[in-house]
């Protein structure tokens, strides 16, 4: 269980950081978010993993630690926002200079 | 408390005049007058009680496990200088109301001053050292801001650039000097270090700490080598100038000087360096002012003298030389700051500041005359006026001084004097002695009481002290004078002290050398125009060029302009970094047991994983890349079930919804997809990058699960207290809203600032031209023939009762079953936004009773209130109460304040996601859609 959760993260690092790295707004922002859902789950993670001990007073036995689930469920709304502040920039970048496109114009390695 | 509201004040005024500029500016001027007022009001209310001899103190811990607390102390010292920076502050904010132009920005210049007070006044109210250079960067940071005020003019920015630059390094080695000290003594309260002198003056580590903080003296004060920077800081509108350079900025370094007197002086170190480094910089300056044909460098590089004055008589050690400099503190700030006003008088009359092009201005500007007069006479040392009583005193403290023999101090002095007479005499005679003349651009004439009544304040001051010394300033100067030294100080001033004192003979002798100087002075300055001299800007930018090339040159390897590159380069170091802690070090496997794999989670875990890959595989059709990623968030919430957390599962989903309708709508205004524009190796470049990325997270994710946690998790404590202590069964949401109710708060906070950041932004995007145009031709995808069919119209309206009833149904278990305010506000999000989707923005938005924004604003406000709340029973913020409450028909309902505040957030939450998606809807109106007035289209007119 532990292999399989962490291979996920790490393939959603990777998936995140390989979009960041492209040159338009759109591919960009889905990096964030894929970038986000990695950090998301990392941070639970970081509770360790149980299996039916949600952290509900007298519903099991044990509970696992609802420390990160607080922390990560802000977390997931603040993305949210930040997804969408960073969506409106883009609109506007495109809107007011036509063309998506992260680089500055004096970039030497951007096509023309 | 009332120390610090003192040094707070003016910073929490400062937002003031940019408010009251609205309402004109004496509206303005009279706001930012009113904090220093306030200010000045409340220090005189601590006055009696220093004048009785007692120290005033506020303390308030900070940070006190790093020795940082905002401790204040007022002595007589103090008071001095807040006295002096708050009240020549209410003349200067007088004067700049009539000396700044319509077209100055006033609000930002009051601002800015007001910035600069406060910092001062930290500076001077500080009794822990570590604040004191905390306020001392706020003083360099504020003066970069008031020098560079005009920066559409290059020397404006440069001398800004210049002053930030030497006191900002100066600033450093203080921090430096300040610590040792801080070491040496064992605290950084001031007031237990000016009780260690015998310790530090012993140390080792005492030479390197004056060095350090005679450097962040020197340089503030302008003592050479670093006295350049301030004529260059006359770029300043002249109010600038005469605040920063007689009573506050500048003297910081005397402050310190003087401050830290008691613990530092007395040793043979500082004597020398001390004394003659002001004794140099006296006659140095002296001399360059001489020769200087602006008023304002004039009347610069006279300060840079007096400066050096002050320094010099606190390096002779003695308390009485001491006391002479407290004195002389304050004449200067008199006559001085009064000259920089009538400069910047003269300067606005005759459009120059020019000696050469200046003269007899006596006949045509009467008031100013006068008032130059009395000040200038006052700079030069002449009796009975201020400036003469503590240069003579000054004078006789130099005869006194045995070192290197027994009159070379002496005879500097003297001739540091003399060259005083001198350029006050030329300043004097030659702006306005002499004959009228009538090449003037515009003839000058005295200007309206509003200018020149605050340097008639201070000439009358220059008067005052000069005829009635004890009277007016002895007391204060004593006090402040026993303050710095540490023993009693009883000064008696007096004009005349007989036959036998070499300080009269000395003064007689400066001021005859002095006229003969002004007699032969143009021959003096052909002199001085032939000799080849160093030119300190020259200098200075020699060696600031170089560094300023190399890193640019630097910047623009690391920086080009493009975004993926410098990404790429920042995640390259990281991982650098990373791998060489990974490889430098030995590793064990884990060995926290595991779970077993069931089947589901491996499929669930599967689709997670397949959709994440086909992504950048797939990445180039947007839509396509947004359905892989929604399904990837999806994948996440199931997976949050399997492992315990239903909370969060619940707040991915509702998420997940919302996050792919946004960008749904916001590829209507964006090309559908990404050109192929990378070349494989760059693609294989990132790939690579990507990679070893993941697999470092993956590998730091795999061996954090298989170990136990280095400490005891806290959040036993937590699900101990959840029942008894919050009143709720769910952990999760009681520490939400209860345990860490302080930062849901921050965070809802910060979910509404970024909502109207949107809004804000769609505004912008709205009201601009060449945004509208884009919009307007915008190509239009292939739509449906129906725009608002009827049947999913009909769908939502069903839909919308019954996920309320769902929301408020998630809102009220909350507390003890998974839900809450945050899920609850985005379900009935995504139940309104369906009925956008169905009916079109303009049907459902005309229907909507409730105005996005003050959604947010009720969010909150009930969020301030429930913590407010507590404040009520005497408990502090947020802390959250529950009773239980018994209604026969639905039994035992537990109610909990921190339900209220849980409905803060729902409603942040709601009025948040709402207010992002009407941003975006509206610039669809603009791209040429036709508005729908009917529900949906039954009959849809052609």
């Amino acid at each position: 269980m532990e292999a399989l959760l962490a291979s996920a993260i790490g393939l959603l690092t990777a998936v995140g950081l390989y979009l960041m790295l492209r040159r338009r707004t759109f591919p960009v922002i889905l990096g964030l978010t894929f970038l986000s859902y990695a950090v998301n789950l990392f941070l639970f993670a970081s509770g360790r993993l149980a299996l039916d001990a949600a952290p509900i007073i007298g519903a099991s036995d044990s509970y696992t630690d609802p420390l990160p689930q607080a922390l990560v469920l802000t977390a997931i709304v603040i993305s949210f926002g930040m997804t969408a502040v960073i969506t409106i920039l883009a609109i506007g970048g495109f809107l007011t200079v036509g063309h998506d496109r992260i680089d500055l114009d004096g970039d030497d390695e951007a096509p023309k | 408390m009332s120390l610090a509201l003192i040094a707070a004040l003016p910073f929490l005024g400062a937002c003031l005049p940019g408010l009251a500029i609205r309402f004109g500016r004496s509206a303005c001027a009279a706001a930012t007058g009113a904090v220093t007022l306030l200010a000045l009001v409340l220090l005189g209310l601590q006055a009696p009680e220093v004048l009785a001899g007692k120290v005033v103190q506020t303390r308030i811990d900070w940070l006190p496990a790093l020795g940082l607390n905002a401790n204040f102390m007022l002595d007589g010292l103090g008071l001095l200088f807040a006295g002096l920076i708050l009240g020549i502050g209410l003349l200067i904010i007088l004067y700049a109301r009539f000396y700044l132009s319509d077209r100055d920005p006033m609000g930002q210049f009051y601002g800015y001053l007001l910035l600069f007070q406060g910092a001062m006044l930290g500076i001077v109210l500080s009794d822990n050292i570590l604040l004191l250079l905390v306020s001392w960067e706020l003083t360099s940071l504020s003066s970069f801001l008031l020098i560079g005020y005009w920066n559409d003019r290059p020397e404006g920015r440069q001398g800004a650039r210049m002053a930030l630059a030497v006191t900002g390094g100066g600033g450093l080695a203080l921090i430096g000097g300040m610590l040792i000290l801080g070491q040496i003594a064992g605290s950084y309260d001031l007031s237990v270090i000016l009780t260690e002198r015998e310790a530090i003056q012993a140390s080792p580590l005492y030479l390197p700490a004056l060095i350090l903080i005679l450097l962040g003296a020197f340089t503030k004060s302008a003592q050479f080598p670093f006295h350049f920077w301030l004529p260059h800081a006359m770029a300043a509108p002249t109010p600038v100038s005469a605040y920063l350079h007689s009573a506050t900025m500048v003297k910081a370094g005397i402050f310190l000087m003087a401050r830290l007197w008691p613990v530092l002086s007395g040793t043979w170190d500082w004597f020398v360096i001390v004394s003659l480094t002001g004794l140099f910089t006296m006659v140095l300056a002296a001399k360059i002012a001489l020769f200087k044909d602006d008023l304002k460098a004039v009347l610069a590089y006279s300060t840079v003298s007096h400066l050096g004055l002050i320094t010099m008589l606190l390096g002779f050690g003695t308390p009485e030389a001491a006391a002479v400099a407290i004195f002389h503190i304050v004449n200067h700030a008199t006559f001085k700051a009064a000259l920089f006003m009538t400069a910047g008088i003269v300067d606005h009359a005759a459009h120059t500041r020019d000696l050469r092009h200046l003269g007899g201005l006596r006949r045509l500007m009467p008031i100013t005359f006068t008032l130059t007069l009395l000040a200038t006479l006052s700079m030069a040392g002449i009796p009975p006026l201020n400036g003469f009583l503590s240069k003579e005193m000054m004078l006789e403290e130099a005869a006194h001084i045995a070192w290197p023999t027994p009159w070379a101090m002496a005879l500097a002095a003297t001739l540091g004097a003399l060259l005083s007479v001198a350029y006050s005499l030329r300043f004097l005679a030659h702006g306005f002695l002499g004959p009228e003349r009538s090449d003037y651009p515009q003839k000058p004439h005295d200007p309206g009481p509003g200018l020149w009544a605050a340097p008639a304040v201070l000439v009358a001051l220059v008067v005052l002290i000069g005829l009635f010394p004890n009277q007016t300033a002895g007391a204060m100067v004593n006090l402040a004078a026993s303050a710095t030294t540490g023993r009693e100080i009883g000064l008696h001033f007096a004009h005349w002290h007989g036959f036998a004192a070499p300080a009269l003979w000395m003064s007689l002798a400066a001021i005859g050398g002095g006229l003969v100087l002004l007699g032969t002075w143009p021959r003096l300055r052909a002199m001085w125009d032939a000799t080849p001299r160093p030119e300190a800007k020259r200098m200075f930018d020699g060696i600031i060029e170089p560094l300023a090339a190399d890193a640019r040159k630097l910047t623009t390897v690391l920086h080009n302009g493009s975004f993926s590159r410098s990404l790429a380069l920042g995640l390259a170091a990281i991982l650098a970094a990373g791998s060489y802690a990974f490889l430098s070090a030995p590793h064990q496997p884990g060995s926290r047991p595991m779970l077993p794999l069931d089947i589901e989670t491996l499929a669930m875990g599967c689709v997670l994983m397949l959709a994440a890959l086909a992504t950048p595989l797939l990445h180039r059709n947007r839509v396509i890349a947004l359905i892989l990623t929604g399904a990837v968030g999806l994948m996440i919430a199931p997976l949050f079930v399997r492992f315990s957390a239903p909370d969060l599962a619940l707040t991915q989903v509702a998420v997940e919804v919302v996050t792919v309708l946004l960008m749904l709508l916001s590829l209507a205004f964006l090309p559908a997809e990404s050109p192929r524009e990378s070349s494989v190796p760059r693609r294989l470049r990132d790939a690579t990058l990507a990679g070893i990325g993941g697999l470092a997270t993956g590998a730091l994710a795999f061996a954090m699960l298989t170990r136990a946690p280095a400490f005891e998790p806290i959040s036993s404590y937590h699900l101990a207290q959840s029942k008894p202590g919050a009143g709720g069964t769910n952990a999760v949401n009681t520490i939400i809203v209860d345990f860490r109710g302080y930062d849901t708060f921050g965070e809802i906070i910060v979910l509404s600032i970024a909502a109207l950041v949107i809004f804000a932004l769609s505004e912008t995007l709205l009201s601009s031209p060449a945004a509208a145009r884009r919009l307007a031709t915008l190509p239009r995808r292939e739509e449906s023939g129906d725009r608002h069919p009827m049947m999913p119209v009909v769908a939502t309206r069903l839909l919308l009762p019954m996920a309320m009833m769902v929301g408020t149904y998630i809102y009220l278990r909350g507390h003890n079953l998974p839900g809450g305010g945050f899920v609850a506000g985005l379900v009935f999000a995504i139940a309104y936004l369906l009925q956008y989707f169905a009916s079109g923005y303009d049907w459902s938005h005309a229907r909507s009773r409730f105005d996005h924004h003050a959604l947010i604003g009720a969010g909150v406000s009930v969020a301030l209130l429930a913590g407010v709340g507590a404040w009520a029973f005497g408990l502090p913020f947020l802390t959250s109460g529950y009773t239980y409450l018994h209604l026969p028909p639905l039994g035992e309902i537990e109610l909990a304040t921190a339900a209220i505040f849980d409905l803060g957030v729902f409603l942040c939450v709601l009025g948040a996601v709402l207010l992002a998606l009407a941003s975006l809807s509206r610039l669809a109106l603009k791209t040429g859609e036709r508005p729908n007035t009917t529900a949906f289209d039954l009959e849809e007119p052609r």
